[in-house]
């Protein structure tokens, strides 16, 4: 089928063959030809505050989705605001196809008006980028997009395409078949690996899986569940890497890491066999590797070859999609005898948990809320499939560790710890799976950072619940600097406000104000059951800590 | 340690800056990088001689790999590999010393592809270490300005890196 038309159409056509629903962005006149295409698509376009919050927004659409999302900004500003997407998406392996407008092909490289060279900039953030100089190539570019996005480590591919190109015209014809020669991912582990590997888990005494962010995007979070349950071993995550297994699964320790549970590190350190699977050993999960490399026989599982042995030494390694190498896995039948190391793990775990629900006791005062109570209790008011988006610092901390995650999902930037990343990645979230509960939560610091998001949601009429916590400071680098730093508190005072009510007035949302914590229980109920879009600030005093046993902040118990 | 690496790589526009930005963003130490084109137009072969412990090396060639243009990677040992390096060097050269330079030069196997009065440019294509020897007997003469093209390999024997159509 080929059909004569220009460049733009031929970008919308791509995006319609690519099965692509929605898109986010922000216009300008180098994408103008593109949008007046769109204008006679089916194609939804969800028309963001901010570029990087398009960039976000695809971010929530595509790990909800687990297939590419897309996101279009301009050239010059518009490009530069989407680096911090790109690079969000990038470190956490999340698959965007993101596309730029560009000046005239012929004036690249005169510094015009907007001219950035964005390709260039977003080098690093990126698993490939296009700058497209004849509309010809812009249907096998698409495809290959779309292709690299979602293959093998996910990511963001760009695409940034000249005025004059989107108005070249060009005989339509899109590629069925994708042949990159330096590009074939590897999807199922070598099995002389797999054998050892088997034979490494048999003879463990005290085997440990930990998972990360890569089970979502292998989509093997059943995977996991059924192989540790079918041989018993025990598991712990990564803050990625939550939610693959339900938090109150027996099998299942905790997050590891800084801000992670004493228990789940105490079997990080223990175990004689740690199993990484799909988790780069990023310094806040593993934050002294050398270490852990002499206590323990190490097995990493990766479909990126470069993440094995980069951090962390590696007995056994084994490149390949984590469902595909579980289910060779499972047929090597890797039955060894744990009983004694899941007794001791599950001491440690009810030591340590008697001392949690101390801290989840409520405060007694009527001006503040306990937020890791607050965190817990909202958390068994969700469906079993909610959504939860958590943004960064102290609230990420809490949410992370007091949720009781079912058959939900915890989203959260892993890598970067990008702010304000909460609100429009729920947005996506919502538009992508529109029938699940999406709940988003940032501090008062990363609500400024894209507050702007909630007349998105108000326009759209996207019923998400979003949850403040407001302390009136920036809780973390506060909690840094008492900790680290003398307590010299400096540049994380936030009291200039805004008073959040006014500014969920102002964008026509409902609002609730939860500071007297006996009015908690009360409050989540109104906020879980409001139809629409709904904000609830909850009151935390600035002097919470997300670290409860007192140690560094930053440094590792690992 | 230092490795020498023959990377086979797409032939097109930002493959050079993409894999040049690579080892400056990750720390890597590029000794010389030399690329060109194959007997394959769509194909260059850069060939990139880094410095580095095993870890790094190994994490070189891992992420080299990881390039959605790099087609091949290959590491060469220096005993296995035949090594070229061009070097072109003009130094100051009066009619009383010019002919114990040819004398240099007739004894290192190299050129001289260009003179002027106080001049003589001397072309030589060896093995890097011999370049380096000869750049150190011509020093005393005073050196004008040298270029280098870096080094170049390819294994020896008839084994090739293949590349599947």
């Amino acid at each position: 089928m080929s059909t004569r038309m220009t460049g733009a159409q031929a970008m919308v056509k791509c995006l319609e063959l690519e099965n692509i629903g929605v898109i986010f962005g922000y216009p300008g006149a180098a994408i103008c030809p593109f949008y007046d295409s769109l204008y006679s698509s089916h194609i939804r376009h969800i028309l963001t505050r901010n570029e990087q919050n398009a960039g976000h927004a695809a971010s929530g659409y595509a790990r909800v989705t687990g297939k590419p999302s897309v996101c279009v900004a301009t050239s010059g500003p518009g490009a530069t605001n989407l680096i911090t997407a790109m690079a969000t998406a990038y470190v956490d392996s999340i698959p965007l196809v993101v596309i730029t407008g560009q000046v005239s092909s012929d004036l690249l490289g005169r510094d015009v008006f907007q001219e950035v060279d964005i390709t260039g900039a977003a080098e690093p953030f990126t698993k490939y980028s296009y700058l497209v100089k004849d509309a010809k190539d812009l249907p096998r570019v698409f495809k290959e997009a779309f292709y690299i996005a979602s293959t093998g480590r996910k990511g963001p591919v760009l695409i940034d395409v000249p005025v004059d190109i989107q108005r070249q015209e060009i005989e339509f014809f899109y590629p069925k078949q994708v042949d990159i020669r330096g590009y074939k991912p590897t999807y199922k582990g070598h099995i002389m690996q797999v054998k050892r590997v088997a034979q490494a888990i048999k003879n463990a005494k005290r085997p440990l899986l930990c998972i990360g962010g890569g089970v979502f995007a292998a989509g093997a979070q059943k995977a996991v569940r059924s192989f540790s349950e079918e041989f018993s071993i025990p598991v712990v995550s990564t803050l990625m890497g939550i939610g693959a297994m339900p938090t109150a699964h027996p099998l299942y320790f905790g997050m590891l890491g800084n801000n992670g549970k004493k228990y789940a590190n105490q079997a990080v350190q223990e175990s004689d066999l740690l199993i990484i699977m799909g988790a780069r050993v990023g310094d806040r999960a593993v934050s002294r590797p050398a270490l852990l490399e002499h206590t323990t026989s190490i097995i990493h599982i990766d479909i990126d070859p470069a993440e094995i042995g980069k951090n962390l030494g590696t007995t056994i390694p084994l490149v390949g999609d984590v469902g595909q190498v579980l289910e060779q896995l499972t047929q090597q039948n890797p039955q060894g005898e744990y009983t004694q190391w899941l007794a001791q793990l599950e001491e440690w775990r009810l030591q340590e948990q008697t001392k949690q629900k101390e801290e989840l006791f409520p405060r007694e005062e009527t001006k503040f809320i306990n937020p890791r109570e607050f965190f817990n209790q909202l958390s068994f008011a969700l469906e079993e499939d909610a959504v939860f988006v958590s943004d960064v610092g102290q609230n990420q901390m809490w949410s992370a560790t007091s949720m009781v995650i079912k058959e939900g999902r915890f989203l959260t930037t892993g890598g970067m710890g990008t702010m304000g990343y909460a609100l429009p990645a729920a947005i996506g979230a919502k538009l992508a799976a529109p029938d699940r509960q999406v709940i988003a939560s940032c501090g008062d610091g990363a609500f400024q950072m894209s507050m702007m998001e909630l007349a998105t949601v108000n326009q759209h009429q996207i019923p998400i619940k979003l949850i403040v916590m407001n302390n009136h400071c920036l809780g973390m680098v506060r909690e840094v600097q008492t900790v680290s730093y003398h307590d010299r508190q400096i540049a994380v005072d936030l009291a200039g406000g805004p008073q959040i009510e006014k500014i969920a007035k102002a964008y026509d949302i409902p609002f609730l104000r939860l500071e007297d914590a006996r009015k908690m229980e009360g409050a989540i109920k109104e906020f879980i059951a409001a139809d629409g879009s709904f904000l609830l600030e909850c009151m935390v005093d600035p002097r919470e800590t997300t670290v409860a046993e007192g140690e560094d902040v930053l440094g590792g118990r690992i | 340690m230092k490795q020498i690496m023959s990377v086979l790589v797409e032939n097109k526009a930002g493959v050079l800056s993409r894999t040049a930005g690579l080892f400056a963003r990750r720390g890597f130490n590029i000794e010389s990088l030399a690329v060109g084109e194959t007997e394959d137009v769509t194909i260059s072969r850069m060939t990139i001689v880094v410095n580095g412990d095993e870890r790094t090396i190994e994490q070189v060639e891992k992420q080299l790999n990881k390039q959605i243009d790099v087609i091949k990677v290959k590491t060469l040992e220096v005993d296995t590999a035949t090594r070229r390096e061009l070097l072109l060097i003009k130094i100051y050269a009066q009619q009383q010393n010019r002919g114990e330079i040819i004398d240099i030069c007739s004894i290192m196997n190299a050129k001289i592809v260009d003179m002027s009065h106080t001049t003589l440019t001397i072309e030589m294509c060896d093995r890097p270490e011999r370049v380096a020897l000869m750049m150190e007997m011509l020093a005393p003469y005073g050196v004008a300005e040298v270029a280098r093209t870096g080094m170049v390999a390819l294994q020896k024997g008839s084994e090739a890196i293949a590349v599947k159509r």
